[in-house]
């Protein structure tokens, strides 16, 4: 057996193997659509754009498969793909909070809502029963995009604060602080829609 | 600080389980304790199981064949 064709056997061997770790690729990327598609819902404000930011997710995703390294969390790499997407899409043209001294907005909000005992009413079964689900995703709509973000990928997305740190290329500090601050101002609304 | 300052600071690392061992049991401890903030606690996790549940809202049926389609592989060839 000459040498040219153990290379080639080699090459052929490599080919094959590539293909296969790129069907498994693609097969494990499927099964997490569903989990995927649950932030994008929340991140965009139509089931129409969902639906379009996780196909594009998945287009680029198939396309650049090779970046993905085994054994790391895919529906992570994912999100950062959906993310990144999403910021494209020129959704950021607003003012991004962490910037700009939203703090007594912010707090007069959460001092209002304990003021009025809103964890008290909202602690009754009754009253959050009586929170639709509009008015939940009403609430995470209305926060400012960069504290929607996180809210939604650690309670809704189940992502630790270090996967959500990568996911949206922030500090673990910020991802915290922004989760507080976010979570604070959603309670501060649902208190408001639970008294109304 | 007094302790139920720093338990409102662990309690939501404590909720979302991004605590230390010696993180968890210093907010255990004080959750024993303090009546306040072990209703604080109840109500924070109440409220992130409804948010969990309330606000997922499932993929739409026709949505995963036409992810399908955006494969650059044939399903079929796996098994080779």
């Amino acid at each position: 057996m000459g040498e040219p064709e153990t290379a080639e056997s080699d090459g052929a061997r490599r080919v094959a193997m590539e293909a296969r770790d790129r069907v498994r690729f693609e097969e494990e990327a499927l099964a997490l659509a569903d989990q995927v598609y649950r932030v994008a819902r929340r991140f965009v404000s139509t089931r129409e754009e969902a639906e379009d930011l996780v196909q594009d997710t998945y287009a680029r995703a198939f396309r650049s498969w090779q970046s993905y390294t085994p054994g790391t969390n895919l529906r992570a790499w994912l999100l950062r793909i959906l993310t990144n997407l999403n910021v494209d899409r020129g959704r950021r043209l607003q003012r991004r909070p962490d910037e700009t001294p939203l703090e007594e907005h912010d707090y007069y909000l959460a001092n209002s809502f304990a003021e009025s005992g809103g964890e008290q009413v909202l602690e009754q079964d009754r009253v959050v029963e009586r929170l639709s689900q509009d008015s939940i995703v009403t609430a995470l709509s209305a926060l400012p995009d960069d504290f929607r973000d996180v809210v939604v990928l650690v309670d809704i997305g189940d992502f630790s604060y270090a996967d959500a740190a990568q996911i949206l290329d922030i500090p673990l500090g910020t991802v915290m602080s922004r989760l507080h601050r976010g979570r604070r101002l959603l309670k501060a609304r649902l208190a408001e829609e639970a008294a109304a | 600080m007094s302790d139920c300052d720093k338990c409102e600071e662990l309690l939501q690392g404590y909720l979302d389980r991004e605590l230390s061992s010696e993180e968890v049991a210093v907010a255990e401890m004080h959750l024993e304790g303090c009546d306040y903030c072990r209703r604080r606690y109840r109500f924070e996790a109440s409220l992130r199981q409804y948010v969990r549940t309330t606000a997922a809202e499932r993929m739409p049926p026709g949505l995963m064949a036409k992810l399908a389609q955006l494969r650059t592989t044939d399903p079929g060839s796996a098994s080779i």
